[in-house]
């Protein structure tokens, strides 16, 4: 499926408008609520308000910059499918349990839904769609394929990023709840590895070829 | 999630002047916790004061012969950390013991000491909850409270305190460095940090409105082996039903906190005096005061079955 970029507005677009209007109306009286100030009695005091509530921010997302303006409350996770249209990150749970928005920032792999956007100025952030091509795969993209580590694919890419951090955290040295001498060198063991993807469900259950095709890229580095 | 207005702290005197400057701010590190409540409407606050890049984010040696962990160094960076893998091992233990990869990149030090419970229902909004809506009642102690805490509890509230990092810097006697809105700054242990919840459940540290934590500092490494172990519905990615955070020397004394049954990490110095004489002997006198409700009470005998493992590894 490709989106439209046309100019022509598609019903999900009016949808997404339809929220983000609901929420800069709803917004004065929550926020008055909230912080007891007084309702602004100017139309100036209520833009100035308004203005609070939005921020500019600017990092890199696959190499590419980007300045873009948000609602504060927009996560990262949202800033990516929705502001800047790269809906290869998933959002599964949206509270940091599932691990299908997993992206990489500064080279570190995070949940992108629990994290502001706001807070990722000059950052540099990697998404799926940052990894490889159709044409030119990422080698733990081609190995998912190879193994058939999926079936409904929705929580492929969180695996993906999640996966090729887990090696290179291996890699790094840091240890994990497996790991039995925290201070020597680490094996890329199964067991490290299963316990390293502990943060990535997978509903559809395609634990054991997510594993195999790790392994494989494993072999490939070594 | 309700609409809030953002600032980045520009030092950690200003970042306490911020959050104090208005009613309802709050200090935001990895977000992990306080945005899975924001979204959940549990905590709302109208201002977020982000601290990082402060500068809080190294870990530096002391004049003492321990370690300065800025509040803002990763739980990830903490754990790797060589000197903490090296001396203080049972809290690189606690740190892997905890949540997932990507939250422990994004976690924080200071953040991790202040996440709040899971009791279930102060995740319901719909229910009574004397810690989450305060004066509503309490819907664990008569409720599902399995996860819940077995001693340390009262009729207001019997939420744990659901870390493990705090316990296994609660066996390393840490303390807690923290700067006030004037700029005075003040040294906290960890055994006062965390609060009983009394009539006031709400109120879950010595924190004063504003005062952000700097850093924590861990005394010379006590040598000894160092164990942390979590016991858990799943193997992984799950909170403790009971942790065992313990040091234990060769003659057999030792020091030891538990996890998960209490709601602040559990520690009696008078118990662990018992260590040479066995589980049973420190279990005794630690939850000599355990009230436990229907549910919860295996965690009484788990607690101690988990130090008598941890024991007789460490003679093995
Ligand atoms: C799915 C899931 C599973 C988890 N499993 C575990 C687990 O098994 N074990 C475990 O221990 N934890 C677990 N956690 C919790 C996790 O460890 C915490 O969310 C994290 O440590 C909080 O740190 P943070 O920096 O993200 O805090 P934030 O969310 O940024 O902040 C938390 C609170 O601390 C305050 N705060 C932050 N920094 C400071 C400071 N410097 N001074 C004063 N106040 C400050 C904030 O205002 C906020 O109230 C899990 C979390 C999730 C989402
Ligand atoms: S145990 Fe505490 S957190 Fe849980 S419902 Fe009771 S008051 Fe709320």
């Amino acid at each position: 499926m490709k989106r439209e970029h046309n100019g022509g507005i598609t019903r999900r677009d009016l949808m997404i408008v339809g929220a983000a209007t609901a929420a800069t109306y709803a917004f004065p009286k929550v926020a008055y609520g909230q912080a007891n100030v007084e309702a602004p009695a100017s139309g100036e005091a209520l833009k100035a308000l308004d203005a609070s509530l939005k921020s500019e921010v600017s990092f890199t997302v696959n190499g590419t910059a980007r300045d873009i303006a948000v609602d504060n409350r927009t996560t990262l996770l949202d800033a990516l499918r929705e502001t800047l249209q790269l809906t290869g990150t998933k959002k599964g749970c949206d509270h940091g349990q599932c691990g299908a928005c997993t992206v990489s920032v500064n080279g570190r792999r995070i949940n992108s839904c629990l994290t502001l956007a706001v807070m990722h100025q000059d950052d540099e952030i990697t998404s799926i769609e940052g990894l490889g091509t159709p044409d030119d795969l990422h080698p733990m993209q081609a190995a998912f394929i190879e193994h058939d580590g999926y079936q409904c694919g929705y929580c492929t890419p969180g695996q993906i990023c999640s996966a090729k951090a887990t090696l290179e955290e291996i890699r790094a040295g840091i240890p994990s709840h497996v790991t039995a001498d925290i201070t020597g060198p680490i094996e890329a063991s199964d067991d490290e590895i299963r316990e390293r993807m502990s943060g990535n469900i997978c509903r559809c259950g395609a634990y054991s070829n997510i594993l195999a095709a790790i392994k494989d890229v494993k072999g490939q580095n070594a | 999630m309700r609409a809030f207005s953002y600032e980045r702290a520009s030092s950690p005197q200003a970042a306490a002047q911020a959050a104090m400057a208005r009613d309802n701010a709050k200090f935001i590190a990895g977000g992990t916790n306080l945005l899975d409540l924001m979204k959940l409407e549990i905590e709302t606050p109208t201002h977020l004061v982000d601290v990082n890049g402060l500068g809080l984010d190294t870990i530096e040696e002391t004049d003492a012969g321990g370690l300065r962990i800025g509040a803002l160094v990763s739980n990830t960076a903490l754990a790797a950390d060589e000197r903490v893998r090296r001396d203080y091992g049972v809290l690189t233990r606690a740190i892997v013991a905890g949540a997932s990869g990507q939250l422990r990149n994004k976690a924080t030090t200071g953040g991790n000491l202040l996440q709040r419970t899971r009791c279930p229902y102060f995740y319901d909004t719909n229910m009574p909850c004397n810690k989450r809506a305060p004066g509503t009642g309490c819907s664990a102690i008569e409720g599902f409270s399995r996860s819940l805490a077995a001693i340390g509890g009262s009729d207001f509230c019997i939420a744990t305190y659901p870390g493990d990092m705090a316990v296994a810097m609660r066996v390393l006697d840490a303390e807690i460095e923290t700067v006030d809105p004037d700029g005075e700054t003040r040294t906290i242990p960890i055994a006062d940090f965390h609060k009983l919840p009394g009539e006031t459940p709400e109120v879950e540290n010595e924190l004063r409105p504003g005062e952000l934590i700097t850093a924590v500092t861990l005394p010379a490494s006590v040598g000894g082996r160092h164990f942390y172990h979590k016991v858990r519905d799943r193997s992984s990615y799950a909170f403790a039903l009971v942790s065992v955070a313990a040091i234990v020397n060769e003659d057999g004394t030792g020091r030891v906190a538990l996890g998960g049954i209490a709601p602040k990490p559990w520690r009696d110095e008078t118990a662990e005096a018992e260590m040479p004489n066995g589980a049973s002997a420190v279990m005794r006198r630690l939850l000599a005061d355990a009230k436990p409700t229907e549910e919860n009470q295996f965690k009484v005998p788990l607690a101690e079955r988990t130090l008598a493992a941890v024991l007789s590894e460490a003679k093995g």
